[in-house]
């Protein structure tokens, strides 16, 4: 049970003035369970990489497997890949347009053809898994705040019941307090179903604290794919394609070269002071 | 001066049911009173939904207060007839630069607002080129705007804003939709419009790190604004930002741990680079 992705290659526009290679021999394998960061600047190819997954762009060359199965096979469910692989894009909160929460969420589950039991069952299920309370169930989707929308068009997906989940960006925009209370909620999903979660972000900080691996993206190639202390030990490479260390992996850098037995390695807040607090023999 | 004065602001809007009877009223701006000196850098921090937007809306007259009086430059933002002397005082930047480029070429959609004040073509080129100039964009005058990237599609809105030779520029969120390297691009470019050209800045944002260079940071919650200092003295309260559902930089936030297992540092640390000093005073201490 996994995705695999075989030396694929997708070129947009081919054969005329504006063709712009956004995939170039791109080999991945995303085993059951992981939670993956995928991180790049604008244009490196992670938004074209994460369509492929469900199938919605199909690669110029090379292949996709889901579950074994090659996914350009003739005659391929695609339509049944896209209840297993969910999308979520980003401010998806623009695509909500049924007359209320529940029922947007009910969309679907309903388009699987599943019976209307099941599907509301699922819909209550996926609305509680976002953390929507009930009493907003049945308001216009604009009458929710930034955060509740951008919910309930995440729960529009887990109603699904996808194995995989993808989530391009899902916190821009939001304040602070909104953006953890969603990975968090995803982080949870994460453990309580064993999907597999993966997070497109801009911020490296928040993908140092919720990923155990970061795939980077850049010209359309996979240039590191490992645990986050070792993708993050590259921050001299990232910093040339536009990224970046976690902010408190320069404060390590920082102290290490004061003379300070610090951990270069730490990426979150907490393995950072638990360093500094070792170094003073607290 | 304030270039920027508002007493008891505030702004209500009616939400209407379906069949569009007044339901409930709602009071997004609450008995603000804000003074913005002309130069100053202001940032503006707040949870969505807090109020800031509609209060940012106010300053170049898209908005007009229900109650109480906003000033601009000198300039009642009621009175009608001055609209687009204040439009022209204060000129804003919003998040999504896909929204508010309208021309195909880089150079035409920054000269749009001086030909439509009606400026001979000569002086319309000399702005454009200063203020593609200030912004960084100049070589990139010939290019089509959709090709750029998000962070310089945001700094040629910028520009856009500042052919209009504005004394203050209100930007809302204009990093939200941008890559580290596009964040950084367009902070730095509004920084220098500050320093340099002395503009005076209102930026909006959900990032903390765009704040800590601010001279003066405004906290609003529920239409009110509830705290006010300079960054310093702002993000010394680490959980009263949270429990407003805000946050402060990581480097605060690391020194904030470090502070609870019981290390003396000192309240308000904003940088990485000021935080390594103070820990090296501290090791110093030991000996």
């Amino acid at each position: 049970m996994s995705i695999k992705i075989e030396h694929l290659n997708y070129v947009y526009s081919e054969g005329t003035a504006f063709e712009k290679h956004a995939l170039r021999d791109v080999n991945l394998e995303l085993p059951d369970g992981q939670f993956i960061g995928v991180i790049g600047h604008t244009g490196s190819g992670k938004s074209t990489l994460i369509q492929h997954l469900n199938g919605l762009l199909k690669g110029t060359s090379g292949a996709v497997y889901y579950n074994g199965r090659n996914i350009y096979e003739e005659g391929y469910n695609k339509k049944e890949l896209r209840s297993k692989v969910g999308l979520v894009f980003q401010y998806p909160e623009y695509q909500l347009f049924e007359v209320d929460v529940f029922s947007d969420v009910c969309y679907g589950p309903k388009n699987l053809g599943l019976p209307a039991d099941v599907t509301e069952a699922r819909a209550r299920e996926a609305l509680r898994l976002v953390g929507l309370k009930e009493k907003h169930w049945k308001k216009s989707p604009f009458e929710l705040s930034g955060g509740q929308k951008r919910r309930a068009a995440i729960a529009g997906i887990l109603a699904m019941e996808p194995d995989v989940l993808v989530l391009d960006e899902p916190t821009a925009g939001l304040d602070p307090k909104g953006r953890d209370d969603i990975l968090d909620q995803i982080q949870r999903l994460h453990d309580e179903r064993h999907i597999t979660v993966i997070l497109v972000s801009h911020s490296m900080e928040d993908i140092a604290r919720y990923v155990e691996r970061i795939i980077v993206m850049n010209r359309g190639q996979v240039m590191f794919d490992d645990t986050p202390r070792e993708v993050f030990d590259h921050y001299r490479e990232l910093e040339q394609i536009g990224l970046a260390a976690p902010q408190v992996t320069y404060l390590m850098h920082d102290l290490a070269a004061r003379g300070w037995q610090a951990d270069v390695d730490a990426t979150t807040v907490e393995e950072a002071a638990a360093s500094i607090l070792k170094c003073l023999g607290r | 001066m304030s270039i920027i004065r508002g007493r008891k602001l505030s702004y209500e809007y009616q939400r209407l049911d379906e069949e569009g009877n007044p339901e409930s009223t709602i009071r997004a701006v609450d008995g603000v009173d804000l003074d913005v000196q002309e130069g100053d850098f202001v940032a503006i921090l707040g949870h969505n939904g807090s109020g800031k937007s509609t209060l940012a809306k106010h300053i170049n007259a898209i908005l007009v207060p229900t109650e109480g009086t906003l000033y601009v430059d000198g300039k009642d933002t009621r009175d009608e007839s001055q609209i687009w002397e204040i439009r022209q005082t204060a000129g804003m930047v919003f998040q999504n630069p896909d929204n508010q480029i309208i021309g195909t070429i880089v150079d035409e959609d920054v000269g749009f607002g001086p030909e439509n004040m009606g400026m001979p073509s000569e002086a319309i080129w000399k702005r454009v080129e200063e203020s593609l100039k200030a912004v960084g964009m100049w070589e990139y005058r010939a290019h089509s705007p959709n090709k750029l990237s998000g962070g310089q599609k945001q700094r040629v809105a910028i520009a856009g804003v500042v052919a209009m030779r504005p004394k203050c520029i209100v930007l809302d969120e204009p990093t939200a939709m941008l890559d580290p390297n596009g964040r950084k691009e367009v902070v730095r470019t509004v920084q220098e419009l500050n320093r340099k050209e002395h503009v005076t800045v209102l930026l909006i944002t959900h990032y903390m790190e765009e704040v800590i260079e601010a001279d003066k940071v405004i906290v609003m919650d529920q239409g009110k604004v509830v705290m006010q200092g300079t960054p310093k003295e702002i993000f010394s309260h680490v959980e009263e930002l949270k429990a407003r559902r805000l946050d402060v930089p990581q480097a605060t936030l690391v020194a904030y741990e470090l502070q609870k297992k019981g290390l003396p540092l000192p309240d308000g640390i904003l940088s990485m680079a000021e935080l390594a000093d103070e820990l090296e005073k501290l090791r110093g201490q030991r000996g």
